[in-house]
């Protein structure tokens, strides 16, 4: 019920906006993020954006979560066992 | 699909996996709160990938299935009123009542519609001004929101004739009741991310303080609950408990403070009942004298019988986390999502249907 899915912003009109979600335009409500700029990515939830999504710390959360995965495999050994593909040799 | 893609990784979801065993040295038990993650776990096999030292347990995030038989009772008399068209989100029109479902009351001639967002239903209460509109409002702190921005919409354009059965929750008093029942161990909490986008990670600062439980605010795709599960095994491990972001770009400490502005002009903080849990105090909204005309509760005050849950559905036990859909005797059975006996097998987002659905019960 809590679904929320994140939809491109193309137009804004007052309170409300064309987003884009996979390919699919619908008008939704920009009552509950009035902060919203076009262009901007919202969570889309019924009919409603309720918040703006951070495009930085999107890209940061994925950069620091292969770092997490690289530093564990190197110091476990444990990358190289579930990859297997490059041998222990 | 952009911000989806890229966390569905699964070679990122391997190295995490494996992250996560190494450092799982003792078993712990973590309750993802909300149904939408059960649904992600088990959709993604999340159950299945993880250490056994790493447990996960589903919790009473389903606003569907949290409802009460006594509130669901209540919505299918207003439901039959004369002139009420009675407009819900889809889920709510299959949950058994006492006697019956909203299904089974629109069978029998009751104007019941399924709508997709709060605004439609007040279009629909503009197209048929004859008729009285009452939208049933149910849903945690995400939705919440939505529905008072349409009692402020239908205020400011002058709608006279739609009206909300506000049942809405309140998911941290619910996870402290939780707690307090003392009936199952839960070494941390996967945070609802999209309720907490709105109330913010801040609001979550309790469950180490007050009850020494760490918790990880997650996202909804494979990596985001793995990060979550990953930072709840570090802070387990460490015996550090806090709150940990693990959905930074959708969720601010503060949360969405318009939404919480918009839900507080519009609601004010009442008990609620919740299936399993009980009456619990200052964990449903109700409307607000300022906003009384939409009120349906205060339009339409119907008489009901006593409720009555379904004999030996265990629909209360799986949502405090003390069963599992599979300890239930009608699982697969009597109970399927075809015919439900309860409403977390009628949910997508119940523990039931999940279990149902993908395979669960060969975990
Ligand atoms: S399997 Fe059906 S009857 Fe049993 S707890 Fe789940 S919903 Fe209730």
């Amino acid at each position: 019920m809590c679904l929320a899915i994140p939809a491109l912003i193309r137009t804004i009109d007052g309170n409300s906006g064309l987003v884009e979600i996979g390919g699919i335009e619908r008008t939704v409500s920009l009552a509950l993020t009035p902060e919203a700029q076009v262009g901007d990515y919202v969570l889309l939830h019924t009919g409603f954006a309720i918040n703006v999504l951070d495009a930085e710390e999107a890209h940061e959360t994925l950069r620091l979560l292969s770092e997490l995965a690289e530093f564990i495999a190197e110091e476990t050994g444990t990358g190289l066992a579930v990859e297997g593909t490059q041998g222990t040799g | 699909m952009k911000y989806v893609d890229e966390y569905r990784a699964p070679e990122l979801a391997r190295k995490l996996l494996a992250s996560i065993e190494a450092r799982s040295t003792r078993p712990v038990r973590f309750m993802e709160f909300c149904g939408g993650h059960t649904h992600a776990i088990f959709r993604h096999g999340l159950r299945q990938m993880l250490p056994p030292t790493v447990q996960l347990r589903s919790g009473p995030g389903c606003p569907v299935c949290v409802t009460s038989d006594a509130d669901i009772d209540r919505a299918i008399a207003t439901a039959t009123l004369p002139g009420v068209i009675l407009t819900t989100f889809g889920d709510m029109i299959k949950v058994p009542g006492s006697d019956g479902s909203l299904q089974t009351a629109k069978a029998e001639g009751a104007d019941v519609r399924i709508v997709y967002s709060t605004l439609d239903a007040l279009q629909i209460a503009r197209d048929n001004p004859e008729n009285e509109v009452v939208f049933l409002g149910i849903g945690f702190e995400t939705t919440a929101p939505t529905v008072a921005a349409s009692i402020l919409e239908a205020s400011a354009t002058e709608v006279d004739n739609f009206r909300v059965l506000s049942l809405h929750k309140l998911t941290p008093p619910a996870t402290c009741a939780l707690l307090d029942a003392g009936e199952v161990r839960l070494d941390g909490i996967i945070g609802p991310g999209h309720v907490t986008t709105i109330i913010g990670s801040a609001a979550w600062e309790f469950l180490p303080r007050d009850y020494g439980v760490p918790c990880a605010v997650a996202g909804f795709e494979p990596l985001d609950i793995l990060e979550a599960v990953s930072a709840l095994v570090e802070m387990s491990e460490a015996g550090e408990p806090a709150v940990v972001n693990s959905y930074t770009r959708g969720v601010h400490p503060e949360g969405n403070r318009t939404a919480q502005g918009v839900m507080a002009r519009v609601f004010e903080v009442a008990d609620a009942e919740w299936r399993g849990l009980g009456r619990v105090p200052a964990s449903g909204l109700a409307i607000r004298q300022a906003y009384a005309p939409f009120d349906a509760a205060l339009a339409f005050p119907v008489k009901t019988g006593p409720a009555r849950e379904h004999p030996g559905c265990r629909c209360g036990d799986v949502l405090r986390g003390t069963a599992e859909p599979t300890d239930c005797p009608l699982f697969g059975r009597a109970c399927t999502p075809v015919r439900p006996v309860g409403p977390c097998m009628v949910s997508a987002e119940g523990a039931c249907a999940a279990w149902y659905q993908y395979g669960g019960i060969l975990v």
